[in-house]
């Protein structure tokens, strides 16, 4: 499995992507609604795209957990 | 014993022509934005909605249908008493039994079997995929077919997952038999798995005994079914795995996405729709049915009001072949390639 680092950068890359954010913004503690204006289904879109980049399952239950940049980094690394 | 007598089967079928009904009332964002402290902007950015169609109180679901079901009529060159079968989808007839469909077919002057199936927002793909099904067997030779909905009558001012996404109208079309293919083979299928993703938020049993289990009724408080979503469930499946149900019937139909003339989802929310092209990789010249910018998400006329709103605006399309597909509550769906009348 990918290091903590290259999982923020894929990340990163596809929230770039989806929402035009700018890659250094995405930052560990950065909140995806609060600090990053994600809306819920652009974070739908996030998130099939880093099951797929990632090859890892996110549930539909889980998405409602991750509510920090760090969070889906954790998620994707231990999954 | 003697041999059984069978109907004569058609080889293919078509459909000879579309028509629609809208809502009599153009609903903005901002008529209903303000019980569910929201925005133009906001419903805008999130669904790609301007405005909808809703019908006023003296324009009921049957008056719908049945200004629908005369225009597809009337462009298919086809007469009541020339129909075989009646089919109606909907999931807002406000009768458990007598059907809509008889109605309908009462007033288009038709005599012919007909009923209602209960499919949501796929239930105008389900309800081409059994006419098609008739026409092929020889069991009709011309079938009506429409989805309709008044989904104003099932929906909470105030809430936020799908009413502010609703609206009003019917779409209709007839399938005949033809010298040619002209209906490609349906995928369609169901997860009830997911039955509590989008629906009713209560049975007419929980209604009668003012027995619910999530909401409880105050004393003297209105009650009535009203619709609701977990609209980030729905909408992975509508994007993702509705996009695998779209190629499958282009590979069913044995062509590709450079063959298509046109595109039409269920109109549900326009970044579905967005998603759904950008994940099929659709080429620039496959148009893209869009009206929900202007007509709301109608369920199961959703389908056949943006095949409508396509051909009225690019003629050009005529003969030319559309992929249709239609998702929803159950979860259901139902995907086809039809050659456009």
């Amino acid at each position: 499995m990918a290091d903590q680092n290259e999982i923020l950068a894929g990340l990163a890359e596809i929230v770039n992507e989806e929402t035009g954010v700018e890659v250094e913004d995405v930052q560990l503690e950065k909140s995806f609604t609060e600090d990053l204006d994600i809306d819920s289904i652009s974070m739908m879109t996030i998130v099939v795209n880093a099951e797929e980049k990632f090859g890892v399952t996110i549930p539909d239950e889980e998405v409602k957990n991750l509510k920090t940049v760090g969070d889906a980094v954790n998620f994707i690394a231990n999954a | 014993m003697p041999t059984l007598k069978q109907a004569e089967p058609n080889r293919y079928s078509r459909i000879l022509g579309y028509g629609s009904a809208r809502g009599d009332l153009d609903v903005t964002n901002h008529d209903i934005a303000g019980p569910i402290d929201s925005s133009d902007e906001w419903i805008v950015q999130r669904t790609g909605i301007k405005t909808r169609h809703r019908a006023s109180e003296n324009l009921s679901i049957t008056d719908l249908a049945v200004a629908a079901a005369k225009d597809a009529l009337a462009n298919s060159g086809i007469i009541g008493e020339d129909l075989d079968a009646v089919i109606v989808a909907t999931v807002t007839h406000p009768h458990a039994t007598p059907s809509l469909a008889a109605l309908v077919a009462d007033g288009v002057g038709s005599k012919a079997p007909a009923y209602d199936i209960s499919a949501a927002c796929a239930g105008f793909c389900y309800a081409v995929a059994q006419a098609d099904a008739l026409v092929k067997a020889g069991t009709a030779q011309n079938v009506l077919v429409i989805g309709v909905e008044k989904l104003s009558d099932f929906i909470d001012n105030t809430e936020r997952t799908i009413s502010f996404l609703l609206g009003d109208g019917a779409g209709a079309a007839v399938v005949g038999p033809s010298e040619t293919p002209g209906i490609g083979p349906t995928v369609w299928g169901s997860d009830g798995a997911n039955w509590e993703a989008v629906g009713m938020s209560h049975s007419i049993l929980e209604i009668r005994n003012r027995d619910f289990v999530t909401h409880p009724v105050e004393e003297g408080e209105k009650i009535w079914p009203t619709l609701r979503q977990d609209g980030q469930k729905v909408f992975r499946w509508a994007v993702w795995e509705m996009a695998k149900v779209a190629q499958q019937a282009l590979d069913a139909a044995g062509i590709t996405a450079e063959d298509l003339g046109a595109f039409v989802p269920h109109q549900a929310n326009m970044r579905i729709i967005d998603q759904m092209v950008k994940t099929l990789k659709l080429p620039d010249t496959v148009l893209v049915g869009r009206n929900i910018e202007c007509a709301g998400n109608t369920s199961a006329a959703s389908v056949p009001l943006a095949v409508d709103a396509l051909l009225d605006e690019h003629p050009e399309l005529s003969g030319k072949l559309a992929l249709q597909i239609g998702f929803g509550a159950g979860l259901v769906f139902a995907a086809q390639v039809v050659v456009l009348p």
